[in-house]
């Protein structure tokens, strides 16, 4: 107890012999480091491989009241088509709400009496398409490819020529910056937000606040160190162990899933840099202004985790927010990052086209310091 | 029993004694439900659109109108080049640029048929693949529009349309006809809130006890291992209730989400659903030593737990691998049953498959938390 307290005289070890007792907390917890060097890499498996959006296998009802030559032909087009599965062929409406309250067909296609002699009069032939749309993207998705089936079986009708009537105004269209909208480029640097501010706000928070619980933080402010070293030993060791699963998460990304990263790379790097102090001075004022453990976890959880999830474009893009929405995401630090990342990543742009970005979020890392510092000394007193 | 009704005391006492906590855990509801039932939508309402038109034409402006009047897209003020509208994509100034090349009126009258150039900021993804959905819509309109003002065109209509054999097709959307976003995040939110609630407090409220030497002090008393589980779950269980209880009222009165089954099988399905949630906190605590260590691991189970259940991806979009994972995920099958019974209106038959499962999950998971919890304090 001596020896150490000799050295903290000199301020500059001091500080240094605060950050390594830090850092020898963080390490010595091997189970929380597994866990924090585990998601990120569970995560880049899962946004990369299993959580996708498209549909592969559509299961088709068909409802034929009068089966004949033209519903026999439709319905070998549709069992013929890749991405359709026929499951069952009835001839009446009475099964499809079983059918999709077992959830054992997602389309019904059902088709009019007499299909084959109205066709053959040259009449138009009502067909219904009745999807489940309790899920309306996939409900959408799913009606856009059986029109297109359908479309493709009016064409070959008999008797049909090409319609002259419509002009035909096609639409090259090129998707920028992600040409096969390919999902892993996309979540890769919405990931590193959410990681970084896990690690830096929501461990700040709790470590803080546990030294608070503890007591230990009154042993702490009986010693020599001032209350801004205090803060920035608490925050260094988070920071390294923030930037090093960064790497970590971007070389995952990049081994995994080629994601492109075509700017610069210490640009990106600086940045989450600047970031992570942005989450760090989060989570200082959030252990300061709760008094446990536990409600510095669930401030932490609500006040930084659930808006970078969900408030930062990450996985909800903010031009599909409503207007009064909108604005707030604003003030969510990890929405600037992201544009930044992107940008860096997909676009490779640099610093010309992202400092005002840049600049936001150093005004915000500025702001919360200074407020993370004053809040500090209230508790202190 | 007189034991039991001491220590449920003691519980709700504690509980309700953390105003911050009991504020948070009946805030938590509304705000998520206000913000995840706004924010999460793939929609795209008034993306910013660069035209470059090059034809500048009746029927060149007849086009930008009609994308205008979609009310999904809005003019950004238009640099004229191609290169200005490249650096406002860029400057993410602009959501999509249109060119619309010369001769881009005459094709129509000559060839009946011209082309645009639609390219997408696909930084966004989702917002990207959206956009390009409703400008087919609207080009494709158009076109059928200008097939009747078109100059030569009336005359090839009149032609055609004779007995040429057609197909009207009708598009129904059963149980969201309108596609309300909305109606198919709530019931997945609500299925979160009970999942954190369950799993994040049993093993905070736990290990808690076991960080500040409680645990030690109970395990010395003649109190048994089953009145000290049961003490610890039924407050928690019934607060687990009684914020999806919130989020319900909410999520009717607040949001008009409907809720076409019966309300009393949401409660007895979630009173299921909670007891494996509540046993996998229980499971959390008996592995951990302080509550930073709890919340780490709690936080890594149920984030995966809640990605592989179908709340923001499809479960029959995943690869056959990932699906048979999500077969064993009670919060999959708890997700399902809480869309069947909001959404379709499902009764006991329909979800009798999903709620079988859940109860073997939730007997499964509870006998081995308990099991593993007796061996620790031992």
């Amino acid at each position: 107890m001596i020896t150490p307290r000799k050295r903290m005289r000199r301020p500059p070890s001091t500080l240094g012999a605060f950050v390594t007792k830090e850092l020898h907390h963080i390490l010595r917890d091997r189970q929380t480091l597994a866990i924090l060097l585990l998601m990120p890499l569970v995560q880049v498996l899962l946004f990369g491989y299993a959580l996708r959006t498209d549909i592969r296998d559509l299961r088709v009802a068909v409802v034929d009241p009068t089966p004949d030559v033209a519903t026999q032909r439709l319905r070998t087009r549709l069992a013929a088509t890749a991405r359709f599965r026929l499951v069952t062929v009835s001839p009446t409406t009475k099964v499809l709400p079983e059918l999709f309250q077992r959830r054992t067909a997602d389309v019904a296609i059902v088709l009019p009496t007499s299909f084959a002699s109205t066709l053959g009069r040259g009449d138009t032939a009502q067909v219904l398409l009745v999807t489940d749309a309790s899920d309306p993207n996939t409900g959408t998705t799913m009606q856009v490819y059986v029109r297109s089936v359908l479309a493709d079986f009016e064409r070959e009708l008999e008797g049909a020529r090409p319609r002259a009537g419509a002009p035909i105004i096609g639409i090259a269209s090129r998707m920028r910056f992600n040409p096969t909208l390919e999902s892993a480029n996309l979540f890769v640097p919405g990931l590193i937000a959410l990681v970084l501010t896990l690690v830096s706000a929501l461990m700040t928070a709790i470590s803080l606040s546990r030294e608070k619980e503890l007591g230990t933080l009154e042993v702490l402010l009986v010693s020599p160190l001032r209350p801004w070293q205090i803060i920035v030993g608490k925050v260094v060791p988070y920071l390294v162990l923030g930037f090093a699963i960064t790497c970590l998460v971007l070389t995952a990304a990049r081994i995994a899933f080629h994601v492109p990263l075509r700017g610069s790379v210490t640009l990106l790097l600086a940045e989450s840099v600047l970031f992570t102090i942005v989450s760090l001075s989060l989570g200082v004022l959030v252990a300061a202004r709760t008094s446990s453990q536990r409600a510095a976890m669930l401030g932490a959880l609500v006040g930084t985790m659930m808006p970078t999830a969900l408030l930062s474009g990450m996985i909800f893009p903010i031009t599909s927010m409503p207007g009064w929405l909108q604005p707030v995401t604003r003030i969510v630090p990890a929405r600037w990052f992201i544009v930044i990342a992107r940008g860096i990543m997909l676009k490779g742009i640099g610093i010309e086209y992202l400092w005002r970005e840049t600049a936001v979020l150093a005004g915000m890392a500025l702001l919360l310091l200074v407020a993370a510092t004053r809040s500090f000394h209230a508790h202190l007193d | 029993m007189r034991i039991l009704r001491f220590l449920l005391r003691k519980e709700y006492l504690q509980i309700f004694r953390d105003r911050f906590m009991v504020a948070q855990m009946l805030l938590l509801p509304v705000i998520q439900l206000a913000i995840l039932a706004n924010a999460a939508t793939f929609e795209v309402k008034g993306a910013r659109l660069v035209v470059v038109d090059e034809d500048r034409t009746t029927s060149s402006r007849g086009l930008i109108d009609r994308f205008v009047a979609s009310r999904r897209f809005q003019l950004a003020p238009a640099p004229v080049s191609t290169r200005g509208a490249d650096e406002a994509m860029l400057r993410r100034q602009a959501g999509a640029i249109l060119r619309i090349p010369i001769a881009f009126e005459r094709d129509l009258v000559r060839t009946r048929a011209a082309q645009v150039q639609l390219v997408l900021n696909a930084e966004d993804g989702a917002a990207a693949g959206v956009m390009l959905g409703y400008a087919q819509r609207i080009v494709a309109d158009y076109a059928d529009e200008l097939g009747a003002t078109l100059p030569g065109a009336s005359l090839a209509m009149a032609t055609v349309r004779a007995g040429q054999p057609t197909l009207d097709v009708r598009t129904r959307g059963w149980y969201n006809p309108e596609l309300d976003y909305r109606f198919y995040m709530v019931p997945g939110i609500l299925v979160q809130l009970v999942t954190m609630v369950g799993t994040f407090l049993t093993a905070l409220n736990i290990v808690r006890e076991k960080e500040l030497g409680t645990l030690e002090q109970l395990n010395v008393t003649p109190i048994t291992r089953g009145q000290f589980i049961a003490a610890k779950l039924i407050p928690l269980w019934s607060l687990g209730l009684l914020g999806l209880a919130i989020g319900l009222a909410v999520a009717r009165f607040a949001f008009h989400v409907p809720i076409r089954g019966s309300v009393l099988l949401v409660f007895g399905t979630a009173s299921v659903y909670l007891l494996a949630a509540l046993s996998v906190g229980l499971l959390v605590s008996t592995m951990v030593e302080t509550q930073q260590q709890a919340m780490f691991v709690t936080f890594f189970i149920v984030l995966v737990y809640l990605l592989m259940s179908g709340l923001f991806t499809p479960v029959r979009s995943m690869p056959t691998w990932a699906q048979w994972i999500a077969q064993a995920n009670p919060t999959m099958h708890y997700m399902e049953i809480m869309r069947g019974i909001m959404l379709r209106g499902a009764g006991l038959r329909e979800i009798a498959h999903h709620l079988a499962v859940l109860a073997v999950c939730a007997v499964a998971v509870f006998t081995l938390s308990v099991r593993q919890y007796a061996k620790r304090a031992v």
